[in-house]
């Protein structure tokens, strides 16, 4: 009976064609990450240098196959659909790796001077770069569930990693509660989705969702599950009204972590919304469409009034990082009459926001160095002892507030691009101006930050300059030159044009 | 022929990058070689100006109408913006005149540089200043120009909020602000009009046909076009500034340094009045004579408004600021009648304030140098303790307040004169309304310059102070009197 029933499921059963070179870049990630756990346990306490230089070799290696891929050009489909390797999959695989790159060069000092447990901490950070680089390929509901997941699991341990002081530990629980929860919501609504539609292949559930069919009048609980969905990545986002862990969490982080799940994390949701959005839920856009804009309205204006009160320059980041996903998900809300512009303009802008993001951690972290604290008016006169850094910290404070020729200026312009387009409707004109009275609001707070640094007085009177290791020097380097070439060139909107999901 | 075919193709970026090469090579030297740096400032900006000098000389006055020195290459293609630059007769007398301002202005810096001294930084800032103005002059391409217009925030910015007097942050972040919430209006204008036009380039005059097809046709809205044209008179009202957006001027130019307060006075607020005619004139035109009404009705409010402003100013520098929101209205009053004569009028007019309070402001910074204060009550008997001085102060109020045969005079007379008889489309009674207001702004002008020379410079001196390091500042000033006086009637060239 147990035999027969084996046989007949066997015989049934097709082995998947397994295309390596696709899978290469997880399969390098997935052997650094081993060797990173390895090394961990065979060196002593106390030579544990060479873990951050495994890990960054390791991520390095992984975008070796990424670019090989890129060249070979062809977009690659596996398990039925499931797993897509295609232009869109190769330039986010490349970003999440090149950030987690840049985080792991934030963190080899800060992880090494401080009481942390050291392997274990690229080993989770490499986990949870494993599973943004599946999220940017799946194109399933399964797929990038256990994508999300393998994400956000080292990612609320790494939170919580200043193990003994309560902000971290406060930092790790509500990060952990709240992202539990939005997956729950999201859950919910994949398995109503997935119920109406009898597939969890994404494109089959754009079918079934445009259509409408099922059983009865099902229109109400499509709405429902896509909303559900919606929500649960509104709060991997943060956007309002479900950003309220993100400037506790990362206030309580350490630093280089911050930075990752302010950078990469956020990246990863909005990677895994434009697959939903643009595959599954394009023939909802009545219903996409107004959410949309009244949470990237709603976002960008909250986010930007309560940093206009931050004193503490990680949590004004952290909300300004949140009045950046409003503009992130603004062209969202035109994805009716201009998919094609608003898949460009999400892209595009997270590129240039990883960069300049990840500069202005960096440069926090340098500070933080010397003055032990993240307070704003501690930032004072930074320009007398500090000038490189001050620069640096200027280009990306007015990278982020939008000031050509810096990247951020080409963001914004992509964004405001793609909701006037092709025709000027009322709801893309007024979400365009509630975008660019956004930006002048947000200037006010990023360049407090400068005035801060020029024009005020040193506070301590301690002019000793900041001593800067390699490494984060490193950072620095490539997240500066990143942000302007992308300002002055169309590096980044190429990438962008070529990252569509949909059909050419 | 060569050396034409070179310039053709380079010469004008060459003429903007310069700067820019210039302030890398300062931000490169170490801090403390003061003098080289000096030199590689001043270096950069003089080897600007001989290659922009070159240009202008091999530029063709007689078909100033169209745009010469073309360079067209494809810059950031997927959203169709391209690096289009030209010059044409409009933007020569505005280029020439930053050319001139800007090596001045490094010179004047030489042994004045404001606290906290650190001439490293305040001549990067300067320069990468320079390369904004001049890429906004030459730009024919609406992004590109957008990028140069913006690129001269930042320097501002931080001259302003750095090197300035006490309320410095405050004026600082206030010119910021209310800058960039005109920008962002603006862009999104520019992208409309994109839009509008048919989407295919952001070049200028493609975008100004692709209006005037639709117009032709009949399919494009008239409230559209009228908003557009709202979205970008935001934008460069601020700049100029128009009336009710003034506020952030006298702050930001009595708060400036010397240096800033003369660039912003003789080259910022051109970009303003240039981007109308250049970009919001040019490319919505019947969307002009439907605001023009309103234009100069602003404009002339902000005649008699900063008349009135000067009246009651205390301070030198604030006085002159002032006396900025008014000159600034007989040039938009200029532009708003939309005819030739009104637009060269405004033109001269430009270059007339340029030049005029430009050295308006480096006397103050002068007098202020010598006796620490420019509270107009304290100062007194400027033409006995410094003559020389004095004299030039004496010059320049003429100058300002249009004497004819100054530049002033240009500037002025004409704009009135235009409004007598305004565009096709205008009304009649309205413009010579403005006319005989304006006209009653300059009596006013006169009233306060003179009475600033009569509480300055008469009488006898409230203070004792024996100055001499008088003679190095006056070889810059010199140069700027002669040139000032001398340019009395080549006339400025303007298309439409």
């Amino acid at each position: 009976m147990l035999a027969s029933l084996l046989q007949s499921a066997a015989s049934t059963f097709d082995s998947p064609v397994i295309d390596f070179h696709a899978l290469a870049p997880e399969l390098v990630l997935i052997g650094a990450i081993v060797v990173v756990l390895l090394v961990d346990l065979f060196t002593p306490e106390g030579s544990r240098g060479i873990v951050p230089q495994v890990a960054g070799i390791g991520i390095l290696a992984s975008l070796v196959p990424v670019l090989t891929l890129a060249l070979d050009g062809a977009d690659r489909t596996m398990f039925g659909g499931a797993y897509v390797v295609d232009n869109f999959a190769l330039v986010l695989k490349a970003m999440f790796l090149l950030t987690a790159y840049v985080v792991v060069l934030l963190s080899t000092n800060y992880i090494a001077e401080g009481d942390y447990a050291e392997g274990e901490y690229y080993f989770l950070l490499l986990c949870s770069l494993l599973g943004m680089t599946v999220m940017a390929s799946s194109r399933d509901l399964i797929t990038m569930f256990v994508a999300l997941e393998l994400l956000s699991i080292p990612a609320y341990m790494l939170a919580g990693w200043r193990k003994r002081d309560l902000h971290g530990n406060e930092a790790g629980v509500k990060y952990y509660l709240m992202g539990v929860f939005a997956s729950a919501v999201m859950l919910y609504g994949m398995s109503l989705l997935f119920g109406l539609s009898g597939s969890t292949l994404l494109a089959d559930i754009g079918t079934a969702v445009a259509r409408g069919d099922g059983f009865g009048d099902t229109t109400p609980f499509i709405t429902l599950g896509v909303v559900l969905v919606v929500v649960g990545f509104a709060f991997k986002v943060s956007a309002v009204p479900f950003h309220t862990w993100a400037p506790d969490t990362y206030e309580g982080a350490p630093t280089p972590v911050t930075a990752f799940l302010a950078v990469s994390a956020k990246a990863a949701g909005f990677v895994a919304l434009l697959q939903l959005i643009m595959l599954a839920f394009i023939g909802r856009d009545d219903v996409v469409g107004p959410l949309m804009w009244v949470l990237a309205a709603l976002t960008m204006t909250v986010g930007n009034l309560i940093a206009l009160r931050q004193t503490n320059i990680i949590r004004m980041l952290a909300y300004s990082g949140v009045a950046q996903a409003g503009f992130m998900l603004a062209p969202l809300a035109v994805v009716g009459t201009n998919a094609e512009g608003a898949m460009r303009a999400v892209v595009t802008y997270l590129l240039i926001y990883a960069a300049m993001n990840l500069g202005a951690f960096a440069v926090v972290l340098a500070v933080a160095r010397k003055t032990r604290s993240a307070e704003i008016d501690t930032w004072g006169g930074l320009f007398e002892y500090a000038p490189g850094l001050t620069v640096l910290m200027t280009v990306f404070l007015f990278s982020l507030a939008g000031i050509p020729p810096l990247g951020g200026w080409l963001a914004k312009f992509v964004v405001f691009q793609a909701l006037l387009s092709p025709d000027l409707t009322a709801g893309g004109v007024a979400l365009a101006v509630v975008v660019g009275v956004n930006s002048v609001i947000a200037l006010y707070y990023y360049a407090n930050i400068a005035r801060q640094m020029w024009m005020n007085p040193v506070p301590d009177g301690d002019r000793t300059p900041v001593r800067i290791p390699f490494s984060l020097a490193a950072a620095l380097a490539l997240s500066v030159v990143v942000t302007v070439v992308f300002g002055v060139s169309n590096l980044a909107t190429r990438f962008g044009d070529l990252a569509t999901l949909l059909p050419a | 022929m060569d050396n034409n075919a070179f310039l053709t193709s380079w010469g004008l970026s060459l003429m903007v990058f310069l700067p820019l090469a210039g302030a890398l090579l300062v931000m490169l030297l170490p801090k403390a070689e003061e003098q080289m740096i000096k030199v590689a400032a001043l270096g950069a900006s003089l080897a600007s100006a001989a290659v922009g000098v070159a240009v202008l000389a091999d530029f063709d006055y007689d078909s100033a109408e169209t745009l010469q020195f073309v360079v067209d290459k494809t810059w950031i293609e997927v959203i169709r913006s391209n690096y289009l630059v030209g010059i044409d007769g409009l933007s020569v007398p505005l280029i020439a005149l930053t050319l001139l301002i800007t090596p001045l202005v490094i010179v004047y810096s030489w042994n004045h540089f404001p606290e906290p001294h650190n001439p490293k930084a305040f001549l990067t800032l300067m320069l990468v200043l320079h390369t904004g103005m001049l890429g906004s002059f030459v730009a024919q391409d609406l992004i590109l120009f957008f990028v140069f217009f913006e690129i001269v925030l930042l320097p501002m910015y931080f001259m302003i909020g750095v090197w300035g007097g006490e309320q410095r942050q405050y004026a600082a972040i206030k010119f910021f602000l209310y800058t960039l919430f005109g920008s962002a209006l603006m862009i999104v204008s520019f992208l409309a009009v994109f839009f509008v036009a048919g989407g295919e380039s952001f070049s200028m005059v493609a975008l100004a046909e692709g209006v005037a097809d639709r117009n032709a046709a009949g399919d494009l809205a008239m409230i559209t076009q009228v908003l557009i044209f709202g979205g970008m008179f935001m934008g460069f009202g601020i700049k100029v500034p128009m009336f009710p957006f003034h506020t952030w001027l006298p702050d930001a130019h009595t708060q400036a340094p010397t240096q800033g307060s003369v660039i912003l006075a003789a080259v910022l607020l051109k970009l303003g009045t240039y981007g109308f005619i250049r970009v919001a004139l040019f490319i919505l035109p019947e969307a002009a004579v439907k605001w023009a009404p309103y234009i100069g009705g602003l404009a002339v409010i902000g005649i008699i408004y900063g008349a009135l402003g000067c009246l009651a100013q205390t301070d030198m520098k604030r006085l002159i600021a002032f006396s900025s929101v008014a000159h600034m209205g007989f040039v938009m009053l200029g532009i708003s009648t939309l005819t030739t004569f009104g637009l060269n009028a405004a033109v001269f007019g430009m270059v007339a304030h340029g030049l005029i309070t430009g050295m308006l402001f480096f006397v103050a910074g002068s007098v202020k140098e010598r006796f620490h204060t420019l509270e107009i009550k304290r100062l007194g008997g400027l033409l006995l303790q410094a003559p020389k001085m004095g004299w030039i102060l004496g010059f320049c109020i003429m100058a300002s307040l249009g004497l004819p045969g100054l530049a002033g005079f240009w500037g002025e007379f004409p704009a009135i004169l235009s409004a007598y008889e305004p565009g096709a489309g205008l009304s009649e009674e309205l413009f010579r309304t403005y006319m005989v207001i304006a006209a009653i702004g300059t009596v006013l002008a006169a009233g306060y310059l003179l009475w600033l020379f009569q509480r300055t410079a008469f009488g006898t001196p409230s203070e004792e102070f024996a100055d001499a390091d008088i003679d190095d500042v006056h070889v810059t000033e010199w140069i700027r009197g002669s040139r000032c006086s001398s340019s009395s009637s080549c006339s400025a060239c303007s298309r439409t």
